[in-house]
Order: C-alpha cells, then sequence, then structure tokens
C-alpha cells in the first residue's frame, strides 16, 4: 500500500521503511517551536524532567509574538521567562521584538524550516509550514517541552483527504478564500485528526503566500497538517530564505485517501466567515448588509507582503469610512520593511489606517484591538469563535485582504470589486 | 481508578478561546486559570462545580488553540473527567500529557443531561449514569497512552524512559 505525501515525511523521521494510518510513531523532529504564551508552560514541564539540556540548540525556535511588546506585568514577567531560558540554554533562534515577527512568517522567512522536514510547535498554526512541502503541526506546551529535550514526538499517523485544486482564482479571489470555502465544506472537524494534502494543476496558480495561509488554517478544519508539493515557486522560496537543504517527499501514485475532493479555483468568489465558527461561510455577495466597526489586516494567516499589497491596492486612493478603525499588522519587521520601502505603509496611513508592529494581539483578543460588546470587525485572522476579539458579544468576520480593505472603506462586508466597478 | 460526579453539558465544538479566554493567558497558574474555566460559555460554572463533577460534551471538543492552560483550567476547577463525541487532536494529547482524563462516547455525550450523576470506571471504560439507570461503554485507550496515563502524564513518562536507558 502506498503513502500520502504526509506518511512519507513521518516514516522516515521514525526510520522506517512504511507506516500506515492509525500507526503509534515516535519521529525525529527538525524544529520545534514555543511563544511567550505557550513557553513558560513548557519550560516549568521541563523543571521536572530529570534531563535538562536541550536535544539541539540550533533546532529549537522561541518567539514572543503573541503579548509583545509586553502588554502588562505578567506578560513581561512570560516574556522574561523565556528570554532567561534561551540565554540559559544558548538557544540560536530567540527572537526579541527588534528582529522578530509572528511566528508563522517569521520561521519560513529566516530559512528555519524547508521540505521534507518535521516540526512540531505549541501554537496550533504551526500546520503553516505545510506550505513548504514540510510536516508541521500544533502540540500543547508539555510535548513541546517535552520535544525539545528529547528531540521527538508520538504521532498517530494520519489518514488524509486529498484536495485536487484546479483552475486559477479570479480578481479578488485568494487563499484565504480558497480556505475558508474550504472549511465551510468540510465543517471544522471535517478533517479531524487528518492531513489535507492538496495537489493539482491548480497549485501553480497560488502564490506562496496563498499556500501558506491555506496550510496555516488547515487547523480550523480539525487537520493534524496541511500540506503542498513542492515545485519550483516553493524551491525559489526556499533559496531566497536561507538555502538550507531540504528533501521532496511525493504521495505515492496508490497512497490512500479517506476522501478526495476536487476544487475549482476559478468558481470560487470572495469568501467571508460569519460567527462564531470559521465553518459559517458566505459568499461576500450573500452576506448582506453587515455594518462593521473595526478591520484588522494581518496575523500569521494573512499579514505577508503579497496580503499588504493587494489591500494597500484596494486602499490606494481612498479613505476609510467615518468611524471606522482599521489596524494593519505587518507580520514581520522584515514584511514591515519592504511594505515601507514599497509605499505600501503611506498608502495605509493616508487612507486613515494605523499600522502596528508585528504582534498575534488582536487576532486571540489579547491586546491592540479589542472589541467592546456589540462591535463587529471584519479580519483576515483565523478565528471567529465567542468572545476571540475581545467582548463576548462581539462579532468577528473572517476574510480575505483585499474583503477586509473594500470593508473599511465601505463600512460594511463588500467586495472590492463595488470600488472598481 | 473511578470517577464520580454531577454532569456539566455543553454542545459542540466547544473551543479552548471559551474554556479559558486568551485575555487570562498571561497566567499559567492553575488556581488563577480555574477561576476563569469556561468565563464566555458558562459564567455560573465555576460557582456550580465541585471536585469530582464531569464535563460532558458533543463533537470536537477542545478545538481552536493549543494551548495547554484549556486542560489545565478544566482539572484545576475539580473536573475529574471529559466525555465528549470526539476531541480536538491537540487538546487529546494535552489532557492526556497532563493527566485530565477523557473518554470519548458517542452515546454517553447524547444521552446525558446536564446534573445527571454519573460514574466512570476507567479500566473498563463503563460509563454509568446513575440518574437514568443506563450505562454506555466508552473507548478503550491505545496501550501506549495508557501508559503515559499510568505515569500520570507525559513528563513522567519520559522520566521513566529516561531511568530505562
Amino acid at each position: 500500500m502506498g503513502m500520502t505525501m504526509t506518511q512519507k515525511i513521518l516514516a522516515a523521521h521514525a526510520n522506517l521503511p512504511e507506516v500506515k494510518a492509525g500507526q503509534l510513531i515516535e519521529a525525529n523532529l527538525d524544529l520545534v517551536l514555543a511563544n511567550d504564551i505557550t513557553g513558560p508552560v513548557a519550560i516549568h514541564e521541563i523543571q521536572r524532567l530529570k534531563k535538562k539540556t536541550v536535544f539541539d540548540k540550533d533546532k529549537i525556535a522561541l518567539v514572543p509574538d503573541h503579548f509583545t511588546p509586553n502588554k502588562d506585568i505578567k506578560s513581561a514577567e512570560h516574556c522574561k521567562c523565556v528570554r532567561e531560558f534561551a540565554k540559559e540554554h544558548d538557544i540560536t533562534n530567540y527572537f526579541e521584538i527588534g528582529e522578530m515577527g509572528i511566528e508563522h512568517a517569521l520561521l519560513p522567512e529566516k530559512g528555519l524550516i524547508v521540505a521534507g522536514e518535521t516540526c512540531i510547535g505549541a501554537d496550533s498554526h504551526t500546520c503553516t509550514y505545510g506550505a513548504l512541502g514540510a510536516f508541521s503541526t500544533g502540540v500543547g506546551s508539555t510535548d513541546m517541552g517535552a520535544g525539545m529535550i528529547t528531540g521527538k514526538a508520538w504521532f498517530k499517523v494520519p489518514a488524509a483527504i486529498k484536495f485536487i485544486l484546479t483552475g486559477e482564482p479570479k480578481e479578488w479571489v485568494s487563499g484565504k478564500d480558497v480556505i475558508l470555502h474550504i472549511i465551510g465544506m468540510i465543517g471544522v472537524d471535517g478533517a479531524l485528526y487528518k492531513s489535507m494534502e492538496f495537489v493539482g494543476a491548480g497549485i501553480k496558480n497560488l502564490t506562496m503566500d496563498d499556500r501558506f495561509t491555506i496550510a496555516n488554517m488547515a487547523i480550523e478544519a480539525g487537520a493534524k497538517n496541511g500540506i503542498f508539493p513542492v515545485d519550483d515557486l516553493t524551491i525559489s522560496y526556499m533559496k531566497e530564505h536561507g538555502a538550507k537543504p531540504y528533501t521532496i517527499y511525493e504521495a505515492d501514485e496508490d497512497a490512500e485517501y479517506e476522501q478526495i475532493i476536487t476544487i475549482n479555483l476559478s468558481e470560487l468568489e470572495p469568501t467571508v466567515a460569519f460567527p462564531h465558527l470559521p465553518e459559517n461561510t458566505k459568499t461576500v455577495k450573500e452576506a448582506g448588509e453587515v455594518r462593521i466597526d473595526q478591520v484588522v489586516i494581518g496575523s500569521c494567516t494573512n499579514g505577508r507582503i503579497g496580503d499588504l499589497r493587494i489591500a494597500a491596492k484596494v486602499l490606494e486612493g481612498r479613505k476609510v469610512a467615518k468611524g471606522m478603525r482599521a489596524i494593519v499588522f505587518p507580520a514581520t519587521q522584515a514584511i514591515y520593511l519592504q511594505a515601507i520601502e514599497e509605499g505600501l505603509i503611506q498608502t495605509f496611513i493616508k487612507a486613515g489606517c494605523v499600522v502596528s508592529t508585528p504582534t498575534c494581539g488582536p487576532c486571540l483578543g489579547g491586546h491592540m484591538g479589542i472589541l467592546a460588546a456589540g462591535e463587529r470587525a471584519a479580519s483576515t485572522t483565523n478565528r471567529n469563535f465567542v468572545g476571540r476579539m475581545g467582548h463576548v458579544e462581539s462579532e468577528v468576520y473572517l476574510c480575505s485582504p483585499a474583503v477586509a480593505a473594500a470593508s473599511a472603506v465601505t463600512g460594511k462586508i463588500s467586495e472590492p470589486s463595488e470600488l472598481f466597478s | 481508578m473511578k470517577s464520580h460526579g454531577i454532569v456539566h453539558k455543553y454542545g459542540d465544538n466547544v473551543d479552548t478561546d471559551v474554556i479559558i479566554p486568551a485575555r487570562y493567558l498571561n497566567s499559567s497558574d492553575p488556581k488563577e486559570l480555574a477561576k476563569k474555566c469556561m468565563e464566555d460559555i458558562d459564567k455560573e460554572f465555576v460557582n456550580r462545580v465541585n471536585l469530582g463533577d464531569i464535563m460532558v460534551a458533543n463533537k470536537n471538543f477542545g478545538c481552536g488553540s493549543s494551548r495547554e492552560h484549556a486542560p489545565i483550567a478544566i482539572k484545576a476547577s475539580g473536573i475529574s473527567c471529559v466525555i465528549a463525541e470526539t476531541f480536538a487532536r491537540i487538546f487529546y494529547r494535552n489532557a492526556i500529557n497532563i493527566g485530565l482524563p477523557i473518554i470519548e462516547c458517542k452515546e454517553a455525550a447524547r444521552d446525558i443531561d446536564a446534573g445527571n450523576e454519573v460514574e466512570i470506571d476507567f479500566d473498563s471504560g463503563i460509563i454509568t449514569n446513575l440518574t437514568k439507570g443506563t450505562s454506555y461503554q466508552g473507548q478503550a485507550f491505545p496501550e501506549f497512552m495508557q501508559k503515559i496515563m499510568k505515569a500520570d502524564g507525559l513528563i513522567n513518562y519520559i522520566n521513566e524512559q529516561l531511568e530505562a536507558v
């Protein structure tokens, strides 16, 4: 029986000729990630371990990005805990705010994760690196802490769903619309415990930023990981970002999939997820009159340069609606700088947006754009659960950067094409 | 090993943001987290819960963020076991790793009501509803996970492995 792409990576890292869905294995890890929320819990657990030295100081990434720049004293103490751990263990990849970014945009940018590698991170959106053809998945703090010490993690080998992507997305349709459409189709537990493997001729029509967005939100369908094949675009991205040696794995012809779903990208429309689940999707055309108070453009899902370019294209020469709070978060310092060089930041500010240092802040209702009771946000983030961005009676509508920018201008959930007709 | 208590019942897709909202994640102290447990979905939970009580929910319990603070908060609030139709995978791993007993059982999840008195026998996986006089067979854990639970969590299990080397 053949193996899926994910199963091949896991087999290689477990030193096994083959693995099957449902099998429990122990796999070697190439990268272990923590942030300022999950790190301290893991560091506390590590104190209880009989071995206290990390498995490889070069294969651990510590990124204080959630409550940074430190939002209060408790957060400052959490960050200090991570900082001191990094110092004590001489961790190579610890990123202070001046060199940081939101972890899932930062790690690929720094070339710390490449095709064929395995990564666990104590953050559910660690599945982002599947865009590069890596196996990466979110875990809790204890799993991550154990991984930092042992360099291994146990996994139940996942079954898979194959998504065959065909065609080319229309103007204003991006990776975010693709993944929202998929989650709307299969539900927030539609891929529970499984891999989402993306294949097909349509992939060449998706930018790396689109693929990062799609892989990033695999967790929102309950998946263990999302993964893309490695093509010329992936290879050039990896070469541009550090040129670490990589390995290309491909699914076998006779690999077994629990489900095969074909999606014609050219048929997709700008899509929005209504409160309070990412599966509550409608096309923007079907959304009706949804007035909004705040727009958030950024996050590990949609804070990359391609996302900012699209948002700026919509906002160029326009103003956000009266009373609108529009907040733009470049995902990393490098992306921020590039956005300045390309004139995107000027566009945002002239349009009446505020631009923030990279942080996860508003996405998880931490800081920098918290909602009051009864307020609504159109956001390029990844979750719209009850109380996710603030008050339990606030609402979050998930959308693409293009839709978020258009909505900032009109004051209601809108298609960009409305502004360009 | 048995657990016995009153049921707190929830629906589908109870996410880790409502189990413990992010605004409280600047603490990792179980006692502090327990005070805020379920606040955004069930404000009265913390006043109602007694040591040994049981949480029952439907599909995809613990979906969303990987925050281990969620099972920590539930355990620290006094809950002795969570029964659900299915669990989100990260929550499932985290619960085992920190020693919060969880059982997947579709029948129990659907039939048990809030306030029912329930007893769980972890060795057999049998869930008994003392209020309704019914019982359900929960799913047994794979041997490997049982080892982690017997060691009372992943850290102790790894320590045992390290000693064996």
